[in-house]
C-alpha cells in the first residue's frame, strides 16, 4: 500500500504536477503516514530522478523547475504536521539569495535558487534590486548559513562588497559564508572582495554551496 | 581615411517571414495583453502620464493597463524617419527605411587584451581604442559604448565613455550605458556641447539612448527616467526587448514576440504620450534561453528568425529598428561566431533593419574581441554585396562577350571581363591559398583580423575633438562624480 503510494508521489514530482503532489501530501496525512517517510521515500525520489536526468542532459530546465515547484508545494503541506511531531526535514543549509541593489537581472539568481533547492537546501530568495540591510536582515533573520548574491552589471558588482563589508563592520562577517555569481563575476573579483567563492554557473553554485556547509 | 560609411541600401533580394494577417494577430495580440495583463512602469513620472492619459494605473504594483486606442493613437504620432547625426555631419546615419547600419556591440565586461592576447577586465583605454578602430573601420556606422569603463567610478562611468568615444571618432554615439535619470542629464549636456546647444540635439542628435525593457512585461524605473528626458530634447531613444523564450518569455515564437512586443510599443507609446513626436526606435534582441542551462544562447535558429520577424513589427508601426545581430555564444572567432555572425546578420539585413548590433563580441556579448570585430566587419560587407542581388540586363547578360569567346576558350582577356571584375567580392579573411602555403604557417582568419586591427590602430588618427569641449564634459563628469 505505501510502496504504491511513495511511486504515486515520486512520479508527482516527475511528472511537475503540484495539484497532485499536493492531494498525496494531503491523504499521507489523513492515512496517518509519517511526513518524514512521505518525503524521503516519495516525493525525494522523484527530485532525485529528474535531477539525475537533467544532470544527464536527458532532462530540461522546465522540467527541473517543475518538480522543484511540485517538492516544495508538498513540503508546505505536510510542514504542520512535522511541526506538531516536532520534527524538521534534515537539510542541507540555509541560504539566502538576492540580485544586489539597482540591478534586476533575475534569471540566473532564480536558477541557482532552484538548483540549490532540488539539492536539499532551504532557499530564501529576496528577489531583485535588493539594498544591503534587506539581504543582512533577511539573513540574520533566518539564521542562514549561505548568502547568496547575484551581480550582472559592472555598476552593481561593487554592491557585492559593501554588503561584504557591511558584515564586517557588524561584527557578522564570520556567521555566513558569501557566494557571488554573475556575468560580470570572475576569481579575481571574488577574491579581491574576500568572498568564500563564486561560481559561473547553476551546478558549480551547488557544489560550491554543499563544499561551503561541509557536506561534499 | 574612412570619413565612407558603408550601408546596405535598396537590396534586391527579399524575405517573406510573416504575412500581413500574421503580423496583425501579433499585433492584436499585444493589444490585448497591454489592455488585460498590462505591464509593469516602476517609475513615478511614467506612472503619472500614464494616469493623465487616461490608462488603468495600479500604483502598488505599478502595473498600467491601457486601451487599443490610446497605445495606437500615440504610435501614430512616432516620426517614421530622422537621422543619427555624427560629430562630422558626413556621417550622419539616415534612419529612413532604406538603410542598414553597423554598429559595435556594447557594454562587454572583459577584452581579449589586442597585444598580449589575454583575457583581462574591461576599462577606459579599450573604449578609447575600440572606437578609434571603429572610426577607421567603413564598415561601422555608428558606435555603442563597446565595453564598460570599470576603472571610473560606476556613478559617472557611462558618461566617461561617451566622452572617450567622441573624443576618439566622429561617428555617432549610441549608449546603453546611461539607465538613471542624473547621468542622463549629464550626458544630455554633453551631447549639446557638440550639437552647439540644447535646442539643436532635435536637428542634430549625436547622441541616442538604447534602454532594455525588463521581460516579462515589465521595465526598469531608471531606463524610464533616462528615456523621457531624452525625448524632452530630441535625442532618439529606443527600447530593446530581450524576451527569452522559456525564461523571461513563452517557450513559442509567436508569443515570445507578443510579450517582447507589448514592452516595445507600450514604453515607445509613453514617450509618444510625454513628448509628441520625439524620435524613437524599436530595438529587440529575443533569443530562446539554452533548454539545459537556462543560458543565454544569444545566437541559433530562433535568434536569426526574430532578427527578421522583428523588422516587419517595427515596419507595422512605422519606426526605425535596431536588431541585436552578431551575437554568439563562441568562446573564441571560431565556427561558431561565423555561424551566427552570419545568419543574424544575414537575416536581419535582408528585411533592413535600420540598425544592426553589432559587431565584436564573444561569449554571450560578454567578451570583445578585436579579431572578431574585424571579421564581422567583413561579414557585413559580405551582406551589403549580397543585398545588391543579380542585376539582369544587356549589360550583364555579356552576350557580346559570350559570343567573342564561343564555345570553349576563357574570358580573362575580355574588355566585359576588366569593366566588371571589380564588382566580385574581394575577402580580405577567406582562406584560398595552396594547402602548402597553410601548411607552413598555419595560420587563418583570426590572424589576419587582428593583424589589422594592430595595423588600423596604430595608424589612424581621428579628427581631435574641439579641446575646450572636452574640457567642459569633463567639468561636467566631475560634477556627477561622488567625493
Ligand atoms: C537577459 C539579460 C537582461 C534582461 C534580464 C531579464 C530578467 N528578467 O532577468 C534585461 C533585458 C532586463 C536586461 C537589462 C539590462 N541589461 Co542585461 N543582460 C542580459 C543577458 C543577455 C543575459 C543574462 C541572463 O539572464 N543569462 C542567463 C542566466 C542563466 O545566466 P546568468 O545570469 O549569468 O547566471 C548564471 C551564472 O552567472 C551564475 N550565477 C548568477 N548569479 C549567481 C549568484 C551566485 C551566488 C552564484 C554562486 C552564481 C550565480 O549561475 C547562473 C546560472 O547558471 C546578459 C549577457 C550575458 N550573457 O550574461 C546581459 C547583460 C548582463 N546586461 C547588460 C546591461 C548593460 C543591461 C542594462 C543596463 C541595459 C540597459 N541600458 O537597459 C539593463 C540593466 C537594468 C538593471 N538595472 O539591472 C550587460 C552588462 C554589462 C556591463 N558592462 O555592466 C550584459 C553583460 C550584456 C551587454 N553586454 O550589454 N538584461
Amino acid at each position: 500500500m505505501s510502496e504504491e503510494m511513495y511511486k504515486e508521489m515520486a512520479q508527482s514530482i516527475i511528472d511537475g504536477d503540484s495539484d497532485k503532489s499536493v492531494e498525496l501530501a494531503q491523504k499521507a496525512i489523513e492515512i496517518q503516514m509519517h511526513p518524514l517517510d512521505a518525503i524521503t521515500k516519495g516525493f525525494v525520489v522523484g527530485v532525485n530522478y529528474i535531477g539525475d536526468q537533467f544532470g544527464k542532459g536527458e532532462a530540461f530546465l522546465p522540467e527541473l523547475v517543475m518538480a522543484g515547484e511540485a517538492m516544495k508545494a508538498a513540503v508546505a503541506t505536510l510542514d504542520p504536521e512535522l511541526r506538531k511531531l516536532g520534527e524538521a526535514r534534515e537539510i542541507m543549509g540555509r541560504v539566502v539569495l538576492a540580485t544586489v541593489e539597482g540591478d534586476i537581472h533575475e534569471i540566473g539568481k532564480t536558477l541557482v535558487g532552484t538548483m540549490l533547492s532540488a539539492s536539499g537546501f532551504e532557499v530564501y530568495d529576496i528577489g531583485v534590486d535588493a539594498p544591503a540591510d534587506k539581504i543582512i536582515g533577511k539573513a540574520i533573520e533566518v539564521d542562514a548559513n549561505i548568502i547568496g548574491m547575484s551581480a550582472l552589471l559592472t555598476t552593481t558588482m561593487v554592491r557585492q562588497r559593501e554588503v561584504i563589508d557591511e558584515l564586517e563592520k557588524e561584527g557578522l562577517r564570520g556567521k555566513f559564508k558569501v557566494i557571488v555569481g554573475g556575468a560580470p563575476i570572475t576569481r579575481e573579483w571574488y577574491e579581491k572582495i574576500k568572498a568564500d567563492g563564486y561560481s559561473e554557473d547553476a551546478i558549480g553554485a551547488v557544489k560550491l554551496a554543499k563544499e561551503l556547509v561541509g557536506k561534499e | 581615411m574612412s570619413k565612407n560609411i558603408k550601408s546596405i541600401s535598396n537590396p534586391k533580394l527579399k524575405l517573406e517571414v510573416l504575412t500581413t494577417e500574421e503580423v496583425q494577430k501579433i499585433h492584436d495580440a499585444t493589444l490585448w495583453i497591454i489592455e488585460n495583463v498590462g505591464v509593469r512602469f516602476p517609475s513615478k513620472r511614467a506612472l503619472e502620464i500614464w494616469e493623465a492619459n487616461g490608462a488603468a494605473v495600479d500604483h502598488e504594483k505599478k502595473i498600467v493597463r491601457a486601451k487599443p486606442q490610446l497605445i495606437e493613437d500615440a504610435l501614430k504620432k512616432c516620426p517614421p524617419k530622422y537621422i543619427l547625426a555624427a560629430r562630422d555631419p558626413e556621417q550622419d546615419c539616415s534612419l529612413d527605411g532604406n538603410h542598414v547600419y553597423l554598429g559595435t556591440d556594447g557594454c562587454g565586461v572583459e577584452v581579449i587584451d589586442i597585444e598580449t592576447g589575454q583575457k583581462r577586465t574591461s576599462q577606459l583605454s579599450d573604449v578609447r581604442d575600440i572606437s578609434r578602430l571603429a572610426d577607421a573601420t567603413e564598415e561601422v556606422g555608428f558606435h555603442w559604448v563597446p565595453v564598460s569603463a570599470q576603472d571610473v567610478p560606476p556613478e559617472a562611468r557611462g558618461l566617461h565613455e561617451v566622452r572617450a568615444i567622441w573624443e576618439n571618432s566622429t561617428k555617432h554615439v549610441q549608449t546603453e550605458s546611461i539607465y538613471n535619470a542624473d547621468e542622463a542629464k549629464a550626458a544630455i549636456e554633453m551631447a549639446a556641447l557638440i550639437a552647439g546647444g540644447k535646442d539643436k540635439l532635435r536637428e542634430r542628435p549625436v547622441l541616442s539612448l538604447m534602454q532594455c525593457t525588463a521581460p516579462p512585461l515589465g521595465h526598469d524605473g531608471g531606463s524610464l527616467d533616462a528615456a523621457l528626458l531624452a525625448a524632452e530634447v530630441g535625442i532618439p531613444t529606443g527600447f530593446m526587448t530581450m524576451a527569452a523564450c522559456l525564461t523571461t518569455g513563452p517557450v513559442t515564437l509567436a508569443g515570445n514576440l507578443a510579450v517582447g512586443n507589448a514592452e516595445v510599443i507600450a514604453a515607445t507609446a509613453l514617450l509618444q504620450l510625454a513628448c509628441p513626436g520625439a524620435p524613437v526606435f524599436y530595438a529587440a534582441a529575443q533569443t530562446a534561453s539554452d533548454l539545459r542551462t537556462g543560458a543565454y544562447t544569444g545566437g541559433g535558429p530562433e535568434d536569426f528568425l526574430f532578427g527578421a520577424a522583428t523588422n516587419v513589427l517595427s515596419d507595422f508601426y512605422n519606426i526605425p529598428l535596431s536588431m541585436g545581430a552578431f551575437a554568439t555564444g563562441a568562446k573564441d572567432p571560431n565556427w561558431q561566431a561565423g555561424l551566427e555572425g552570419a545568419m543574424s546578420s544575414f537575416m536581419a539585413s535582408v528585411v533592413m533593419s535600420d540598425m544592426l548590433l553589432g559587431c565584436g563580441f564573444l561569449h554571450g556579448s560578454r567578451i570583445w574581441s578585436f579579431a572578431e570585430m574585424m571579421m564581422d566587419c567583413e561579414i557585413f560587407s559580405i551582406m551589403h554585396k549580397m543585398m545588391k542581388g543579380i542585376v539582369v540586363n544587356e549589360e550583364t547578360l555579356a552576350l557580346d562577350a559570350i559570343a567573342a569567346v564561343g564555345p570553349g576558350g576563357h574570358f580573362l582577356a575580355q574588355k566585359h571581363t576588366r569593366n566588371h571584375m571589380r564588382e566580385i567580392f574581394l575577402p580580405e579573411f577567406m582562406d584560398r591559398r595552396p594547402y602548402s602555403e597553410w601548411e607552413s604557417k598555419k595560420d587563418d582568419a583570426r590572424d589576419w583580423a587582428l593583424a589589422k586591427a594592430r595595423k588600423k590602430l596604430k595608424e589612424h588618427q581621428p579628427d581631435l575633438l574641439d579641446p575646450k569641449i572636452s574640457a567642459e564634459m569633463a567639468k561636467i563628469i566631475k560634477s556627477v562624480e561622488k567625493e
